[in-house]
Protein backbone atom coordinates (compact mmCIF):
# COMPACT_ATOMS: atom_id res chain seq x y z
CA UNK A 1 0.00 0.00 0.00
CA UNK A 2 1.24 3.46 -0.87
CA UNK A 3 2.17 6.05 1.71
CA UNK A 4 -0.58 8.29 3.01
CA UNK A 5 -0.77 12.07 2.84
CA UNK A 6 -1.65 13.35 6.25
CA UNK A 7 -3.35 16.55 5.28
CA UNK A 8 -6.27 17.70 7.37
CA UNK A 9 -9.48 18.60 5.59
CA UNK A 10 -11.00 22.05 5.70
CA UNK A 11 -14.01 22.38 8.00
CA UNK A 12 -17.24 22.43 5.99
CA UNK A 13 -19.05 25.73 5.63
CA UNK A 14 -22.54 26.22 7.03
CA UNK A 15 -24.88 29.12 6.41
CA UNK A 16 -24.42 32.18 8.61
CA UNK A 17 -28.19 32.09 9.15
CA UNK A 18 -30.61 34.95 9.79
CA UNK A 19 -29.04 35.98 13.08
CA UNK A 20 -25.48 36.50 11.88
CA UNK A 21 -25.66 40.04 13.25
CA UNK A 22 -25.70 38.76 16.84
CA UNK A 23 -22.19 37.49 16.42
CA UNK A 24 -20.68 39.90 13.96
CA UNK A 25 -22.60 43.13 14.53
CA UNK A 26 -24.59 42.84 17.78
CA UNK A 27 -25.59 46.51 17.68
CA UNK A 28 -27.62 45.75 14.57
CA UNK A 29 -29.25 42.78 16.32
CA UNK A 30 -30.44 45.25 18.97
CA UNK A 31 -28.04 45.00 21.89
CA UNK A 32 -24.65 46.05 23.13
CA UNK A 33 -22.03 43.64 24.41
CA UNK A 34 -18.68 44.83 23.16
CA UNK A 35 -17.01 48.16 23.82
CA UNK A 36 -16.20 48.40 20.14
CA UNK A 37 -17.59 46.51 17.19
CA UNK A 38 -15.15 45.42 14.53
CA UNK A 39 -15.02 46.53 10.91
CA UNK A 40 -16.76 49.88 11.22
CA UNK A 41 -13.86 52.05 10.10
CA UNK A 42 -12.00 50.99 6.97
CA UNK A 43 -9.89 54.14 6.63
CA UNK A 44 -9.65 56.46 9.65
CA UNK A 45 -9.91 60.21 9.30
CA UNK A 46 -6.70 61.57 7.84
CA UNK A 47 -5.83 58.54 5.74
CA UNK A 48 -4.70 59.91 2.37
CA UNK A 49 -6.93 59.22 -0.58
CA UNK A 50 -10.21 60.16 -2.19
CA UNK A 51 -13.10 59.68 0.24
CA UNK A 52 -15.90 57.74 -1.39
CA UNK A 53 -19.22 56.20 -0.46
CA UNK A 54 -20.54 52.96 -1.95
CA UNK A 55 -24.08 51.70 -1.63
CA UNK A 56 -26.08 48.90 -3.12
CA UNK A 57 -28.47 46.02 -2.80
CA UNK A 58 -27.96 42.29 -2.87
CA UNK A 59 -30.77 40.84 -4.96
CA UNK A 60 -32.03 37.27 -5.01
CA UNK A 61 -33.14 35.23 -8.02
CA UNK A 62 -36.56 36.89 -8.00
CA UNK A 63 -35.08 40.39 -7.88
CA UNK A 64 -35.99 40.93 -4.23
CA UNK A 65 -33.45 42.52 -1.90
CA UNK A 66 -31.69 40.16 0.50
CA UNK A 67 -32.42 42.14 3.62
CA UNK A 68 -30.46 39.99 6.07
CA UNK A 69 -27.19 39.75 4.13
CA UNK A 70 -23.90 40.69 5.79
CA UNK A 71 -20.97 41.83 3.67
CA UNK A 72 -17.29 42.17 4.33
CA UNK A 73 -14.89 44.12 2.16
CA UNK A 74 -11.11 44.07 1.86
CA UNK A 75 -9.06 46.57 -0.08
CA UNK A 76 -5.67 48.22 -0.52
CA UNK A 77 -4.91 51.84 0.37
CA UNK A 78 -4.62 54.66 -2.15
CA UNK A 79 -1.12 53.49 -3.07
CA UNK A 80 -2.26 49.93 -3.63
CA UNK A 81 -0.74 48.59 -0.41
CA UNK A 82 -2.51 46.01 1.75
CA UNK A 83 -2.12 46.38 5.53
CA UNK A 84 -0.85 42.84 5.88
CA UNK A 85 2.68 41.54 6.56
CA UNK A 86 2.84 39.67 3.27
CA UNK A 87 2.40 42.78 1.19
CA UNK A 88 6.08 43.61 0.44
CA UNK A 89 5.29 47.31 0.92
CA UNK A 90 3.20 46.91 4.07
CA UNK A 91 5.61 49.05 6.12
CA UNK A 92 4.54 51.98 3.93
CA UNK A 93 0.78 51.50 4.36
CA UNK A 94 -1.12 54.63 5.37
CA UNK A 95 -1.41 55.04 9.15
CA UNK A 96 -4.98 54.43 10.32
CA UNK A 97 -5.83 52.30 7.31
CA UNK A 98 -7.33 48.88 8.17
CA UNK A 99 -8.64 47.97 4.74
CA UNK A 100 -11.38 45.76 6.12
CA UNK A 101 -15.00 46.58 6.75
CA UNK A 102 -18.13 44.80 7.83
CA UNK A 103 -21.36 46.08 6.35
CA UNK A 104 -24.94 45.46 7.34
CA UNK A 105 -28.15 46.37 5.60
CA UNK A 106 -31.13 48.43 6.55
CA UNK A 107 -33.36 45.52 7.59
CA UNK A 108 -36.46 47.18 6.06
CA UNK A 109 -35.04 47.89 2.62
CA UNK A 110 -31.90 45.77 2.28
CA UNK A 111 -29.89 48.86 1.28
CA UNK A 112 -26.30 48.91 2.50
CA UNK A 113 -23.61 51.54 2.28
CA UNK A 114 -20.14 52.26 3.54
CA UNK A 115 -17.48 54.92 3.37
CA UNK A 116 -13.85 54.34 2.53
CA UNK A 117 -11.09 55.69 0.34
CA UNK A 118 -10.63 54.75 -3.28
CA UNK A 119 -7.97 52.02 -3.49
CA UNK A 120 -4.99 52.22 -5.79
CA UNK A 121 -3.97 49.67 -8.38
CA UNK A 122 -2.31 46.60 -6.90
CA UNK A 123 0.37 44.24 -8.19
CA UNK A 124 -0.93 41.18 -9.97
CA UNK A 125 0.88 38.00 -10.84
CA UNK A 126 3.93 37.94 -13.05
CA UNK A 127 4.39 41.69 -13.11
CA UNK A 128 0.87 42.53 -14.25
CA UNK A 129 -1.20 45.27 -12.67
CA UNK A 130 -4.67 44.84 -11.17
CA UNK A 131 -7.07 47.73 -11.66
CA UNK A 132 -8.30 49.35 -8.42
CA UNK A 133 -10.87 47.07 -6.81
CA UNK A 134 -12.49 46.14 -3.54
CA UNK A 135 -12.92 42.47 -2.63
CA UNK A 136 -16.39 41.53 -1.34
CA UNK A 137 -17.53 38.52 0.69
CA UNK A 138 -21.22 37.88 1.36
CA UNK A 139 -23.00 35.62 3.83
CA UNK A 140 -26.63 35.22 4.80
CA UNK A 141 -29.42 32.80 5.46
CA UNK A 142 -29.73 30.63 2.37
CA UNK A 143 -26.09 31.16 1.32
CA UNK A 144 -24.37 27.88 2.14
CA UNK A 145 -20.82 29.06 1.62
CA UNK A 146 -19.63 32.67 1.59
CA UNK A 147 -19.56 34.25 -1.87
CA UNK A 148 -16.53 36.22 -3.09
CA UNK A 149 -16.61 38.86 -5.77
CA UNK A 150 -14.82 42.11 -6.63
CA UNK A 151 -16.02 45.64 -7.28
CA UNK A 152 -14.15 47.74 -9.83
CA UNK A 153 -14.59 51.47 -10.57
CA UNK A 154 -16.25 52.66 -13.79
CA UNK A 155 -13.72 55.41 -14.58
CA UNK A 156 -10.84 52.93 -14.86
CA UNK A 157 -11.83 51.39 -18.19
CA UNK A 158 -8.29 51.60 -19.58
CA UNK A 159 -6.96 49.60 -16.66
CA UNK A 160 -9.89 47.18 -16.89
CA UNK A 161 -8.76 46.26 -20.38
CA UNK A 162 -5.51 44.96 -18.86
CA UNK A 163 -6.89 43.52 -15.60
CA UNK A 164 -6.14 39.78 -15.42
CA UNK A 165 -9.20 38.88 -13.36
CA UNK A 166 -11.73 40.85 -15.40
CA UNK A 167 -10.23 39.45 -18.57
CA UNK A 168 -10.50 35.89 -17.32
CA UNK A 169 -14.32 36.19 -17.43
CA UNK A 170 -15.15 34.30 -20.60
CA UNK A 171 -18.34 36.19 -21.46
CA UNK A 172 -17.30 39.82 -21.75
CA UNK A 173 -20.82 41.02 -20.99
CA UNK A 174 -20.55 39.51 -17.52
CA UNK A 175 -17.51 41.65 -16.64
CA UNK A 176 -19.91 44.55 -16.16
CA UNK A 177 -21.39 42.81 -13.12
CA UNK A 178 -18.15 43.58 -11.27
CA UNK A 179 -18.07 47.27 -12.21
CA UNK A 180 -19.92 49.80 -10.07
CA UNK A 181 -21.95 52.74 -11.39
CA UNK A 182 -20.93 56.26 -10.47
CA UNK A 183 -23.87 58.18 -8.99
CA UNK A 184 -22.11 61.41 -7.95
CA UNK A 185 -18.63 62.93 -7.71
CA UNK A 186 -17.65 60.54 -4.90
CA UNK A 187 -20.53 58.06 -4.73
CA UNK A 188 -21.00 54.67 -6.34
CA UNK A 189 -23.74 52.08 -6.66
CA UNK A 190 -22.91 48.39 -6.70
CA UNK A 191 -25.80 45.94 -6.89
CA UNK A 192 -24.99 42.25 -6.50
CA UNK A 193 -27.32 39.73 -8.16
CA UNK A 194 -27.19 36.26 -6.70
CA UNK A 195 -29.03 34.56 -9.52
CA UNK A 196 -30.84 35.09 -12.81
CA UNK A 197 -30.46 37.90 -15.34
CA UNK A 198 -27.23 39.76 -14.72
CA UNK A 199 -25.98 37.23 -12.18
CA UNK A 200 -22.84 38.67 -10.60
CA UNK A 201 -19.56 36.93 -11.27
CA UNK A 202 -18.58 35.15 -8.08
CA UNK A 203 -15.01 34.01 -7.67
CA UNK A 204 -13.52 30.76 -6.45
CA UNK A 205 -10.66 32.44 -4.64
CA UNK B 1 9.45 31.90 2.23
CA UNK B 2 7.96 33.79 -0.68
CA UNK B 3 4.21 34.32 -0.63
CA UNK B 4 2.50 31.32 -2.18
CA UNK B 5 -1.08 30.35 -2.89
CA UNK B 6 -3.48 28.57 -0.60
CA UNK B 7 -4.58 25.07 -1.56
CA UNK B 8 -7.51 24.84 -3.90
CA UNK B 9 -10.70 24.65 -1.88
CA UNK B 10 -12.15 21.13 -2.00
CA UNK B 11 -15.73 21.99 -2.89
CA UNK B 12 -16.84 18.38 -2.46
CA UNK B 13 -16.56 18.88 1.29
CA UNK B 14 -18.73 21.99 1.29
CA UNK B 15 -22.43 22.43 0.68
CA UNK B 16 -23.34 23.36 -2.88
CA UNK B 17 -24.93 26.80 -3.24
CA UNK B 18 -28.20 25.23 -4.41
CA UNK B 19 -29.82 22.59 -2.22
CA UNK B 20 -33.60 22.33 -2.58
CA UNK B 21 -33.80 20.58 0.83
CA UNK B 22 -32.79 23.91 2.38
CA UNK B 23 -35.50 26.01 0.83
CA UNK B 24 -34.00 29.46 1.36
CA UNK B 25 -30.99 28.46 -0.73
CA UNK B 26 -33.13 28.04 -3.84
CA UNK B 27 -33.50 31.74 -4.70
CA UNK B 28 -30.19 32.76 -3.13
CA UNK B 29 -27.85 30.41 -4.99
CA UNK B 30 -25.77 31.46 -7.99
CA UNK B 31 -26.40 29.15 -10.95
CA UNK B 32 -23.41 30.03 -13.12
CA UNK B 33 -20.00 28.53 -12.39
CA UNK B 34 -17.65 30.37 -10.06
CA UNK B 35 -14.84 32.22 -11.81
CA UNK B 36 -11.55 30.39 -11.39
CA UNK B 37 -8.61 32.68 -10.70
CA UNK B 38 -5.04 32.27 -9.56
CA UNK B 39 -4.56 34.01 -6.25
CA UNK B 40 -3.06 37.48 -6.09
CA UNK B 41 -2.12 39.83 -3.27
CA UNK B 42 -5.85 40.56 -2.90
CA UNK B 43 -6.50 36.94 -1.90
CA UNK B 44 -3.40 36.01 0.11
CA UNK B 45 -3.70 39.00 2.42
CA UNK B 46 -6.50 39.75 4.85
CA UNK B 47 -7.39 41.78 7.92
CA UNK B 48 -5.35 41.48 11.08
CA UNK B 49 -6.51 42.03 14.64
CA UNK B 50 -4.80 42.89 17.90
CA UNK B 51 -5.58 42.65 21.56
CA UNK B 52 -6.55 46.32 21.54
CA UNK B 53 -9.68 45.32 19.63
CA UNK B 54 -11.05 43.27 22.53
CA UNK B 55 -12.46 43.62 26.02
CA UNK B 56 -11.64 41.33 28.95
CA UNK B 57 -14.99 39.50 28.93
CA UNK B 58 -15.43 39.19 25.18
CA UNK B 59 -14.87 35.41 25.26
CA UNK B 60 -17.06 34.76 28.34
CA UNK B 61 -20.71 34.61 27.28
CA UNK B 62 -21.76 33.80 30.84
CA UNK B 63 -20.51 37.22 31.93
CA UNK B 64 -20.45 39.57 28.93
CA UNK B 65 -24.18 40.35 29.09
CA UNK B 66 -24.46 40.25 32.87
CA UNK B 67 -27.44 42.25 34.08
CA UNK B 68 -27.25 41.19 37.71
CA UNK B 69 -27.16 37.41 37.46
CA UNK B 70 -25.97 34.32 35.65
CA UNK B 71 -27.62 33.01 32.49
CA UNK B 72 -29.81 29.93 32.80
CA UNK B 73 -28.62 26.67 31.27
CA UNK B 74 -25.77 24.18 31.16
CA UNK B 75 -22.52 26.04 31.71
CA UNK B 76 -19.78 24.94 29.36
CA UNK B 77 -16.27 25.64 28.16
CA UNK B 78 -15.82 25.59 24.39
CA UNK B 79 -12.23 25.22 23.34
CA UNK B 80 -10.03 23.92 20.58
CA UNK B 81 -7.48 24.88 17.99
CA UNK B 82 -7.58 26.60 14.63
CA UNK B 83 -5.31 24.65 12.28
CA UNK B 84 -4.66 24.70 8.56
CA UNK B 85 -4.76 21.71 6.25
CA UNK B 86 -1.03 21.21 6.81
CA UNK B 87 -1.78 20.74 10.51
CA UNK B 88 -0.09 24.00 11.42
CA UNK B 89 -1.69 26.21 14.07
CA UNK B 90 -3.22 29.49 12.89
CA UNK B 91 -2.08 32.02 15.52
CA UNK B 92 -3.62 35.41 16.37
CA UNK B 93 -6.69 34.86 14.27
CA UNK B 94 -10.13 36.18 15.11
CA UNK B 95 -12.74 33.62 16.20
CA UNK B 96 -16.29 34.86 16.73
CA UNK B 97 -19.25 32.83 17.94
CA UNK B 98 -22.98 33.42 18.29
CA UNK B 99 -25.80 31.24 19.49
CA UNK B 100 -29.29 30.88 20.94
CA UNK B 101 -29.76 30.73 24.69
CA UNK B 102 -30.74 27.61 26.67
CA UNK B 103 -34.37 28.05 25.51
CA UNK B 104 -33.39 28.12 21.86
CA UNK B 105 -34.09 31.84 21.57
CA UNK B 106 -31.79 34.34 19.91
CA UNK B 107 -31.35 37.88 21.17
CA UNK B 108 -32.20 39.40 17.81
CA UNK B 109 -34.98 41.80 16.96
CA UNK B 110 -36.10 39.47 14.17
CA UNK B 111 -36.40 36.33 16.36
CA UNK B 112 -39.97 35.83 17.60
CA UNK B 113 -39.73 32.24 18.91
CA UNK B 114 -41.72 31.81 22.13
CA UNK B 115 -38.72 30.43 24.01
CA UNK B 116 -37.87 32.98 26.69
CA UNK B 117 -35.12 35.56 26.36
CA UNK B 118 -32.57 35.36 29.16
CA UNK B 119 -31.87 38.78 30.72
CA UNK B 120 -28.27 37.74 31.39
CA UNK B 121 -27.40 36.21 28.05
CA UNK B 122 -26.50 38.10 24.89
CA UNK B 123 -25.21 35.19 22.85
CA UNK B 124 -22.04 36.45 21.20
CA UNK B 125 -18.35 36.19 21.95
CA UNK B 126 -15.02 36.69 20.27
CA UNK B 127 -11.37 36.01 20.90
CA UNK B 128 -7.98 35.74 19.25
CA UNK B 129 -6.20 32.41 19.02
CA UNK B 130 -2.89 32.26 20.87
CA UNK B 131 0.47 31.46 19.28
CA UNK B 132 -0.52 27.76 19.18
CA UNK B 133 -3.82 28.44 17.47
CA UNK B 134 -5.70 27.71 20.69
CA UNK B 135 -8.95 29.44 21.61
CA UNK B 136 -11.36 29.18 24.54
CA UNK B 137 -14.82 30.49 25.35
CA UNK B 138 -17.15 30.03 28.29
CA UNK B 139 -20.84 29.92 27.50
CA UNK B 140 -24.03 27.96 28.10
CA UNK B 141 -25.23 25.10 25.94
CA UNK B 142 -27.74 26.40 23.38
CA UNK B 143 -31.18 24.83 23.07
CA UNK B 144 -32.72 23.40 19.91
CA UNK B 145 -35.44 25.44 18.22
CA UNK B 146 -38.05 25.10 15.47
CA UNK B 147 -37.90 26.82 12.09
CA UNK B 148 -40.14 26.82 9.06
CA UNK B 149 -38.27 24.88 6.44
CA UNK B 150 -40.67 22.01 6.55
CA UNK B 151 -43.58 22.42 8.96
CA UNK B 152 -41.81 20.56 11.75
CA UNK B 153 -38.11 21.28 11.19
CA UNK B 154 -35.86 21.72 14.22
CA UNK B 155 -32.31 22.94 14.40
CA UNK B 156 -30.02 20.76 16.48
CA UNK B 157 -28.22 22.55 19.30
CA UNK B 158 -25.50 24.52 17.55
CA UNK B 159 -23.07 27.40 17.87
CA UNK B 160 -22.17 29.54 14.86
CA UNK B 161 -18.42 30.02 14.37
CA UNK B 162 -16.70 32.63 12.20
CA UNK B 163 -12.95 32.43 11.54
CA UNK B 164 -10.59 34.61 9.50
CA UNK B 165 -7.26 32.83 9.14
CA UNK B 166 -4.40 34.90 7.76
CA UNK B 167 -5.96 35.69 4.38
CA UNK B 168 -9.31 36.70 2.93
CA UNK B 169 -9.35 33.44 0.96
CA UNK B 170 -9.48 31.42 4.19
CA UNK B 171 -12.56 33.24 5.49
CA UNK B 172 -15.02 30.69 6.85
CA UNK B 173 -18.31 30.57 8.71
CA UNK B 174 -19.59 27.26 9.99
CA UNK B 175 -21.65 25.78 12.82
CA UNK B 176 -20.65 23.32 15.50
CA UNK B 177 -22.98 20.63 16.76
CA UNK B 178 -22.96 18.47 19.90
CA UNK B 179 -22.12 14.79 20.12
CA UNK B 180 -25.20 12.57 20.41
CA UNK B 181 -27.82 15.11 19.33
CA UNK B 182 -30.60 13.14 17.56
CA UNK B 183 -31.57 16.21 15.52
CA UNK B 184 -28.27 16.34 13.62
CA UNK B 185 -29.11 13.76 10.92
CA UNK B 186 -32.59 15.28 10.44
CA UNK B 187 -31.50 18.88 9.90
CA UNK B 188 -31.90 20.28 6.36
CA UNK B 189 -28.96 22.67 6.93
CA UNK B 190 -26.65 19.89 8.14
CA UNK B 191 -27.79 17.83 5.16
CA UNK B 192 -26.55 20.46 2.72
CA UNK B 193 -23.08 18.99 3.42
CA UNK B 194 -22.61 16.20 0.89
CA UNK B 195 -19.82 14.35 2.70
CA UNK B 196 -20.84 12.40 5.85
CA UNK B 197 -17.33 12.61 7.27
CA UNK B 198 -17.36 16.38 6.82
CA UNK B 199 -20.50 16.46 8.99
CA UNK B 200 -18.77 14.41 11.69
CA UNK B 201 -15.94 16.95 11.73
CA UNK B 202 -18.45 19.64 12.77
CA UNK B 203 -19.53 17.74 15.87
CA UNK B 204 -17.88 18.86 19.11
CA UNK B 205 -17.02 16.22 21.68
CA UNK B 206 -17.41 16.33 25.42
CA UNK B 207 -13.98 16.81 26.98
CA UNK B 208 -14.10 15.88 30.64
CA UNK B 209 -10.43 16.68 31.19
CA UNK B 210 -11.01 20.30 30.21
CA UNK B 211 -14.12 20.70 32.34
CA UNK B 212 -13.95 22.75 35.51
CA UNK B 213 -14.97 20.65 38.55
CA UNK B 214 -18.13 21.90 40.25
CA UNK B 215 -18.46 24.62 37.59
CA UNK B 216 -18.90 23.57 33.97
CA UNK B 217 -18.44 20.82 31.42
CA UNK B 218 -16.22 21.30 28.38
CA UNK B 219 -16.55 20.57 24.68
CA UNK B 220 -13.69 20.41 22.22
CA UNK B 221 -13.97 21.75 18.67
CA UNK B 222 -11.05 22.08 16.28
CA UNK B 223 -11.43 24.20 13.15
CA UNK B 224 -9.45 23.56 9.96
CA UNK B 225 -8.80 26.32 7.42
CA UNK B 226 -7.27 26.05 3.97
CA UNK B 227 -3.60 25.16 3.91
CA UNK B 228 -0.90 26.84 1.92
CA UNK B 229 1.70 25.77 -0.56
CA UNK B 230 5.31 26.06 0.50
CA UNK B 231 7.28 24.35 -2.23
CA UNK B 232 10.74 25.42 -3.19
CA UNK B 233 9.73 25.75 -6.81
CA UNK B 234 7.48 28.71 -6.85
CA UNK B 235 5.30 30.39 -9.33
CA UNK B 236 5.88 33.78 -7.77
CA UNK B 237 2.87 35.93 -7.16
CA UNK B 238 4.80 39.15 -6.93
CA UNK B 239 7.11 40.74 -9.44
CA UNK B 240 8.62 38.85 -12.33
Amino acid sequence: MAQTLNYLKESASQTAGPYVHIGLAPGAAGFKTFDQELGQVIAADGVPGERIRIEGLVLDGLGAPVKDVLLEVWQADANGIYPHPEDPRSSEVASGFRGWGRIITDFDTGLWSFETIRPGATPGRAGKVQAPHISFWLVSRGINIGLHTRMYFPQDSTQHAADPVLNSVEHAVRRQTMIATQTGPTTYRFNIRLQGDGETVFIDV
Amino acid sequence: MKPAEFFMRDRTLHPPAFDPGYKTSVARSPRLPLLTIQQTASEITGPTFGHGDFGALDNDLTMNFNHGGMPVGERMVLHGRVLDENGRPVPKTLVEIWQANASGRYRHKKDVYLGALDPNFGGCGRTLTDENGYYVFRTIKPGPYPWLNYVNSWRPRHIHVSVFGSSFSQRLITQLYFEGDPLIPLCPIVKTIPDPEAVQRLIAVMDLNASVPMDCLAYRFDIVLRGRRSTLFENRLEGN
